[in-house]
């Protein structure tokens, strides 16, 4: 077991390190020369020159890659184009931000979509199933962001029970939180389908095992079935749920633009628009690793819960 | 996972020999939703294309005196954006965007993926850590960051959106396809053929091939619903389709600012995006039960 | 050993052998930890050596998982094998070049042990025999033809099966499909891996005749591998017997159905349910499971289950030693006996 869980850390390196350098090459994808964004136009060759020896970028590109990765794991992001600021500051404040909206909406997702999923096993075939895996194929089919815009059409603009934009600067904890709900309900939508989906298959394939059958033909013991189905289809949601929370993390970046929500997803949005490079590869790198490690981390709980696997 | 799928013993009409392929189909025209879901497909694929002649008014030609026209008009039944211009003509050429821009990456995917794939499969040792190994690294992102990574880092355009979309569906087929050549590879007809003197052609042609085209097939097809979104996304975070251009994204995020004005409206791109995707999502899961893939 | 075994076999017996292997090997690196490294090995097969003459039946026994299968592809260089040589008709296999080798597996053909697996699902049968005449370079019409004249020897009616498909056939019949795919080439020597083992009792009697059958119509000699005695008694001539890998005993089925000398064939025949009611429970059956090809005992494999193991089958395996003609024998209970020339 804990051998299993060295493995996977080990093998976790080289995932991180590939990611390390697509992001990197991120800089080199882009058209034109990376200094052409910070320099302003009448700039002359010498200023150029010496820019471009400050970044470094006058060096060939493994020496370049090797000195910026040094520079990474040592928490420096480099400095934004447009703000001069340390990138790693603006990313942990959006990062708090995109991790309490992924939280909130990871959390509506798990509930609603383990009761529609059970639901609708414990009433296979009948009208509410095909009602819940209805909601089901919706929620994964739903481009969130167009179903955070209906939100603010219904809830703001037509009804003007909550806000539409933002997050609350100063308003305290109701306010935040009013300011969360549509977000969260929009970014809960694909998992919420997703896990929905999964309860009811695992559901169903309890409900179909000999003894299981045997108790509901007695009519007894619905609460033993009950536990039964929960306990056997966890392991399953939980790994889905431990990946979703990791789509939703990096899946944000359309509804917090839709919401204005200062997460990573906006300061993703506001670095393509200004080409801010060193924040797009700061935030890029920063939810990729949040997410291999997030990974990890539902393989080993996995493990804990179905030592199975481990022997794989 | 078992991702291939041996048929066993399938109900056949009134005991005539019947291919897989006859089966599939027999049972897929048992299937309403995915009739359904197809019938609709078919109406926005024929609609999209037959665009330039159906349009009733040229899609970039608009007043500002007939702005954002609420629908039901007589001259613009979906009414018109927020520059005046007709929405029906918008969204007919703009589901040809956003179909060309959803479905080329998946078509790209596929066919490289299973190429990558089925070397990796077969080939096996190094040349499947190698390929297997960069794969994963894709994994470490979650597939909307990636295109928008790379879109953000390409620049807006729909050249660059299929390049972007295409690096995130890639892996997933190269997945697919790899662990199903590596478990039709194992299964004894491969060495019956082997035994026989057949080389690696004919044996990946008329033994691989045939077995796991199927299963990939359905995989990528699961994925163009995700794509049309991804596409029309990175058109509404403005990394797509440039304007002037009818794009569902796009016209949706420019239609944004205009909900307080007229909440329909606005809808109507997303909506589109919605329905499109939806139906590619029941036809997938409808072929999938139809060919007894489990995934 | 001489660097023709053929000619030394033939000195020894008077026909050349057809088929002939020294010292086969394989053993499969089992792997695992974070660098994927060789942690174990599985000896499936280690040091097996014996002949085939043309036109009889050799039948391979052992218990599952004693390495027949792999036995079977190591001939067919299906695996390649780590030690050792096969010799085909006087021919190396193992220093064959692809074109060569092409040729040889016209002649040698195998009879797979899945009857499920071992035919594509998405191929007729008809294009599943005829795929093989195809890779050979025989004409589409000739191959189809030809393949459907097969199936027809073989009990199945191209007209009413030959455009079906695997899973709208039985156990049997697709079966049936498999010696035809084997047989299309028309080859000399057939290896047949438990071709019968799958099948019900009554299917398996109608298999097994219709291979008796095609034997003396084609003059094929059989490598015929099973876990069932009476079958294997009742389709050889010669008998070689299998533990974890190794040969234990070869000798003609008779010799070894009325003489066994290894203990360890000794049980299998005792185990057997027999048609013979004076050959049952004469002697114990085996005790415990067979153990781990992964970590085989030293000395003798089959010691840690034989009711006469001694210290020294612990050390150095036993050789084989001849104590009649033709019928050789892997232990120490045994003096090599004085045979006639
Ligand atoms: N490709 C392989 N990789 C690793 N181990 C293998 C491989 N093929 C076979 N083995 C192992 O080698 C041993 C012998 O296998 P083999 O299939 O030859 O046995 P068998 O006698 O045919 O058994 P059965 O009667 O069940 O068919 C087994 O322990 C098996 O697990
Ligand atoms: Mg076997």
């Amino acid at each position: 077991m804990w051998r299993y869980v060295g493995r996977r850390l080990v093998l976790a390196i080289p995932t991180l390190l590939g990611a390390s350098i697509i992001v990197f090459a991120m800089v080199h994808l882009a058209p034109g020369d990376p200094i052409a964004a910070v320099m302003p136009v009448d700039a002359s060759k010498e200023q150029v020159e010496a820019v471009k020896k400050a970044y470094g970028f006058d060096q060939p590109l493994p020496v370049q890659y090797l000195k910026w990765l040094g520079r990474v794991v040592t928490g420096d992001l480099g400095k934004s184009i447009a703000t001069r600021r340390a990138v790693i500051l603006d990313v942990r404040d959006a990062l708090a931000n995109s991790l309490v909206l992924a939280a909130s909406s990871s959390l509506m997702a798990f509930v609603a979509g383990i009761a529609l999923g059970l639901l609708a096993a414990f009433r296979q075939g009948r009208a509410l199933d095909k009602i819940a895996s209805g909601i089901a194929v919706i929620g994964v089919s739903v481009p969130h962001y167009w179903a955070g815009i209906i939100l603010i059409i219904i809830f703001s603009v037509q009804l003007n029970w909550l806000p539409a934009m933002g997050a609350a600067s100063d308003g305290g904890v109701v306010d935040y939180a009013r300011h969360m709900a549509l977000p969260t309900i929009a970014l809960a939508l694909i998992p919420l389908g997703v896990i929905a989906r999964v309860v009811r298959s695992a559901a169903l394939d309890v409900l179909a095992q000999e003894f299981v059958l045997a108790l509901r033909a007695k009519g007894l013991a619905h609460r033993r079935v009950f536990t039964h189905v929960v306990k056997n289809a966890a392991p399953q949601t939980i790994t889905v749920l431990g990946l979703q929370f990791g789509f939703q993390l990096g899946g944000s970046v359309l509804v917090e633009a839709v919401f204005s929500w200062p997460g990573t997803g906006y300061l993703l949005n506001l670095a393509i628009f200004q080409r801010d490079i060193p924040v797009l590869q700061g935030v890029i790198l920063v939810l990729a690793t949040f997410f291999v490690l997030l990974n990890l981390l539902v393989d080993v709980l996995q493990t804990f819960i179905d030592p199975r696997i481990a022997r794989h | 996972m078992s991702v291939v799928a041996l048929p066993q013993e399938v109900s056949t009409v009134a005991g005539a020999p019947m291919s897989y392929w006859r089966t599939v189909a027999w049972r897929l025209a048992r299937d309403r939703a995915t009739l359904v879901a197809g019938a609709i497909l078919l109406l926005i694929a024929v609609s999209a294309l037959l665009a330039p002649w159906i349009a009733p008014h040229d899609p970039n030609a608009g007043s500002i005196r007939l702005r954002l026209a609420p629908i039901g008009g007589a001259t613009h039944p979906l009414g018109t954006d927020e520059q005046g211009r007709d929405m029906l003509s918008r969204l007919l050429w703009g589901g040809r965007m956003t179909l060309v821009a959803g479905l080329t990456p998946v078509v790209v995917a596929f066919l490289v993926g299973t190429v990558l794939g089925v070397i990796a499969g077969y080939a096996g040792g190094l040349t499947n850590t190698l390929v297997m190994r960069t794969m994963d690294v894709f994994y470490a992102f979650p597939a909307v960051l990636l295109a928008i990574a790379i879109s953000g880092a390409l620049g807006p355009g729909l050249p660059n959106t299929l390049i972007s979309l295409s690096i995130v569906f890639i892996p997933r087929v190269v997945r697919v396809a790899e662990s199903a050549t590596v478990q039709v590879k194992g299964l004894e007809f491969v060495a019956a053929a082997r035994a026989s003197g057949a080389g690696v052609w004919p044996i990946l042609r008329h033994h691989l091939l045939a077995n796991i085209l199927g299963p990939v097939l359905v995989f990528a097809s699961t994925q163009v619903s995700l794509s049309i979104i991804l596409a029309a996304g990175l058109s509404f975070l403005g990394l797509g389709v440039t304007p002037p251009a009818a794009e569902w994204g796009l016209m949706l995020n420019t239609l944004r600012q205009s909900i307080y004005v007229n909440a329909i409206v606005p809808a109507l791109p997303g909506l589109a995006i919605f329905v499109t995707s939806m139906a590619f999502n029941l036809v997938s899961d409808g072929l999938r039960d139809a060919m007894e893939i489990r995934s | 050993m001489s660097p023709t075994p053929g000619l030394e076999a033939r000195g020894r017996t008077g026909t050349a052998p057809l088929l002939l292997t020294r010292g086969l090997r394989k053993h499969f690196p089992l792997r695992g930890g974070v660098l994927q490294r060789v942690q174990a090995w599985v000896r499936a097969v280690d040091d097996v050596t014996f002949d085939v003459k043309p036109g009889e039946t050799l039948g391979i026994v052992g218990e599952s998982g004693c390495g027949k299968s792999t036995l079977a592809r190591l001939i067919l260089r299906l695996v390649e094998p780590d030690a050792g040589s096969v010799w085909f008709d006087g021919e190396d296999v193992r220093r064959a070049l692809p074109g060569r080798m092409k040729r040889l597996r016209r002649d040698m053909q195998l009879v797979f042990q899945d009857p499920y697996a071992s035919l594509n699902p998405r191929l007729t049968i008809e294009a599943a025999v005829a795929f093989s005449l195809l890779v050979h370079g025989v004409g589409r019409a000739e191959a189809r033809d030809k393949a459907r004249a097969l199936l027809g020897r073989v009990g199945l009616d191209p007209r009413l099966y030959g455009r079906r498909y695997p899973h709208e056939l039985s156990g049997g019949q697709r079966q049936r499909v498999n010696i035809a795919r084997a047989l299309v080439l028309d080859p000399k020597l057939l290896l047949l891996d438990e071709p019968v083992s799958a099948l019900d009792k009554s299917v398996q009697a109608q298999v097994l005749n219709l291979l008796q059958g095609l034997k003396t119509e084609r003059a094929l000699t059989y490598v015929f591998i099973s876990h069932d005695l009476n079958v294997i008694e009742y389709v050889s001539d010669r008998v070689l017997v299998m533990y974890l890998g190794q040969v234990v005993e070869t000798g003609t089925a008779e010799a070894l159905a009325e003489a066994p000398k290894h203990p360890y064939t000794q049980a299998l025949f005792a185990s057997a349910p027999s048609m013979d009611p004076d050959r049952r429970m004469e002697r114990p059956p085996i005790a415990g499971d067979p153990p781990n090809p992964i970590d085989p005992p030293s000395g003798c494999r089959f010691r840690t289950r034989c009711a006469f193991a001694m210290p020294k089958c612990a050390e150095v395996p036993p050789p084989p030693v001849t104590v009649a003609p033709s019928h050789d024998v892997a232990c120490y209970l045994y003096e090599p006996a004085t045979v006639p020339a």
